[in-house]
């Protein structure tokens, strides 16, 4: 099938990213001739066995984990259901959650349907944001409680790229004897991460947001945390997930975290130098527009900007003309009829939370591709104007 | 990614007459910034009723951009008549369909003409008015009751896909529910009255509308302290004025759509609009 990807200004990174071909070339084998099943007794299958062991090894190492904290899991919302419900099964007595209401999804509506799944009702915090998207670490002290079962905080917003101190708050939730969640999902491979120094029990990350293939993911479970599976089956992964590996995808991410460790430095530098031009001129080309999310606080990759009175889907459309690929946090993307829950948090007025496109870059974007958003974006903005009643009024 | 037709996709690059009239003949004004779509139309009629131009602005994505568009192109030429008769299914049709989910951009469609000819007519429009049962959007009873009827809808979600009520906090389910449930048993009750005969002269509507005003709409009425007369029949186009104790009462509006209409349509012809008269 051609998906016409070399034509392609793809800045739509913290949806997924393009596999690496290093990483592709490290799956190959598994794919075809090294088919084994790592789980078997013969040499065929235990160098499949071995070879998974390096890939958790070189996941931890990214990590700055010890390998058998590693669990594979099938994606990132796995490893978020399988750290909450853990966690909620270990303390059944304990009543209350805490989390943010910027959640991705993944944590947002388990948390919202905890009740259902355990037959308790829990009482849940979800912490407010300020207008730039940060948390108030004071509310986050007041709502410690002896009865917290269970903390999840993301370590970066998918939508905004908005960092959230989660070494700190660990940090006190351990204190206290309360186990701490974070989905790491957009931050992994984007900002250093090094778990030996803090105190996070949980840490999810997917595959697929880091260059390795979609439907492999980790969840990081500390030495010494209790542990519930979520998948009961075989003894893989060490009885913590059941189920027979995705060996491949796990191969390919295995190779995707050693990329990441070299790549680290190049995202924050040479993509966030690449982020800023373009948010930058952006913001000074266009009328109207303004960031959505802390300017510093933010992964190096991540530029989410509004355009007021004018509609997310239908700039996305034109934008798409170009083969420009991004995001929009309006209702129509969402398929709600809100605008995400993410602006609404923030408190993002009406009149821009429906027109706010995430640029989400990586290290494959080049500086002619950002020149060439930059030139097609005022006059797709200004069309659009053209057509809003909103708009006249405000000039 | 939504599955757009070529004519949606057409209509979305390429919008047609777009803008305002500098002195339109009538303006509809429909949805809001916090909606996430908005539409003002407006309209230039000539003497003999026929709609000559008109011009939109849409705020909104893709299908709202594009059922605007549509609709210009579509009641230009039209008379206020035809125009008036004009559906949200015949807007979706004539761009080749719209993804369900986007059923309400059409409906927004012919909520904005309904306000333009309203305005044309010098009429205040009833249908804004009812109970408000989907607070996040705004939507009323009636206009619930009217999507159901016209769109032969059966679930909350094509409620929520017509109407967008329901789609924000949720809380207006049950009502959705409620609503829905009670409007499908009426129309199967209708549906089991005898047929009444169409072709009526304006001369016979006048007189049946008279009859049903003077033996059943009035005594009701009255009771409450109210009353109403009858002032002009145009077409399928009743206006009536209010007096007494419902003449700016707040649930008027309710009255003349719930009450006087219904009676109406059962007894005379059913495709009558009751309008009041400003
Ligand atoms: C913050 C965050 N958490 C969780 C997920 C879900 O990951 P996955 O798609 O692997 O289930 C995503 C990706 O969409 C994400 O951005
Ligand atoms: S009241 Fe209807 S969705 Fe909130």
């Amino acid at each position: 099938m051609n998906c016409g990807s070399e034509k392609v200004i793809y800045m739509d990174n913290n949806a997924t990213t393009r596999v690496a071909p290093e990483v592709v070339d490290a799956m190959m084998p598994f794919l075809t001739d090294c088919y084994g099943n790592p789980s078997s007794m013969h040499t065929f299958g235990g160098m499949v066995g071995r070879a998974i062991e390096q890939a958790r090894a070189q996941v931890a190492e990214l990590l700055g984990a010890d390998p058998e904290e590693i669990v594979f899991t099938s994606c990132g919302t796995e490893s978020d259901s399988t750290a909450i419900l853990s966690a909620l099964q270990t303390y059944p007595e304990n009543r209350h959650v805490m989390t943010t209401r910027v959640e991705h999804p993944a944590v947002k509506n388990l948390c919202e349907s905890l009740t259902q799944l355990t037959g308790h009702k829990h009482r849940t915090t979800r912490l407010m944001v300020d207008e730039d998207g940060l948390l108030d670490m004071e509310s986050y002290k007041q709502a410690l409680s002896d009865d917290t079962a269970i903390i999840s905080i993301m370590w970066a917003n998918n939508e905004t790229g908005v960092i959230f101190p989660v070494e700190e708050m660990a940090a006190m939730a351990s204190e206290r004897g309360i186990l701490f969640h974070t989905d790491a999902v957009q931050a992994v491979g984007k900002i250093p991460i090094n778990m030996r120094k803090n105190t996070i029990d949980f840490l999810s990350l997917s595959g697929h947001k880091l260059h390795a293939p979609k439907g492999v993911g980790v969840l990081y479970v500390r030495k010494g945390t209790p542990f519930v599976p979520f998948l009961n089956g075989g003894h893989q992964e060490r009885g913590r997930r059941g189920g027979t590996e995705n060996v491949a995808s796990i191969i390919g991410l295995g190779r995707a975290c050693e990329l990441a460790a070299q790549s680290l430095q190049d995202e924050n530098t040479r993509v966030k130098a690449l982020r800023d031009k373009l948010e930058k001129e952006l913001l000074a080309t266009i009328p109207k527009s303004m960031l959505n999310g802390h300017p510093e606080k933010r992964l190096p990759n991540t530029s989410n900007i509004s355009f007021e009175f004018v509609e997310g889907e239908a700039i996305l459309l034109h934008m798409n003309q170009y083969n420009i690929c991004a995001s929009s946090g309006s209702a129509c993307t969402s398929g709600s009829l809100e605008p995400s829950h993410v602006m609404r948090a923030m408190g993002v007025p009406f009149t821009a939370a429906h027109g706010s496109i995430r640029f989400s870059l990586s290290i494959y974007n080049t500086e002619e591709e950002v020149d060439l958003v930059l030139d097609k974006m005022p006059a797709i903005i200004a069309n659009l104007r053209e057509l809003s009643p909103f708009w006249e009024e405000t000039e | 990614m939504w599955e757009y037709t070529d004519k949606v996709q057409q209509h979305f690059m390429n919008p047609q007459n777009v803008g305002e009239l500098e002195k339109p003949s009538g303006t509809g004004d429909v949805g809001s910034l916090s909606c996430g779509d908005a539409l003002k139309l407006t309209i230039e009629v000539d003497d003999n009723g026929i709609i000559t131009d008109a011009k939109f602005k849409t705020f909104g994505c893709a299908s709202a951009i594009a059922s605007s568009s549509v609709l210009t192109e579509i009641i230009k030429g039209m008379s206020i008549e035809e125009a008036s008769k004009l559906t949200n299914e015949d807007i979706a049709e004539a761009l080749g369909g719209l993804p369900k989910e986007k059923m309400h951009c059409s409906v927004m469609g012919r909520e904005a003409l309904e306000a333009a000819i309203a305005d044309f007519k010098g009429v205040i429009l009833p249908m804004a008015e009812g109970e408000v049962v989907c607070e996040c959007f705004g939507v009323t009873d009636l206009e619930i009751i009217r999507a159901i009827k016209e769109s032969d809808l059966r679930s909350v979600e094509e409620i929520t896909n017509f109407t967008k009520a329901g789609g924000g906090c949720g809380k207006c389910e049950d009502r959705l529910r409620e609503i829905l449930q009670q409007t499908v048993e009426g129309i199967a009750a209708e549906k089991t009255k005898p047929h009444k005969d169409q072709r009526m002269t304006t001369l016979q509507k006048i007189k049946k509308i008279e009859q049903v005003l003077e033996r059943e709409i009035k005594p009701t009425l009255k009771k409450d302290g109210g009353d109403i007369e009858l002032v002009d029949v145009d077409g399928d186009f009743v206006t009536v004025s209010l007096r007494g104790a419902c003449s700016g009462c707040q649930s008027s509006r309710t009255t003349l759509k719930e009450y006087v209409e219904k009676k109406l349509r059962e007894q005379v012809v059913d495709t009558l609009i009751v309008e009041e008269e400003k």
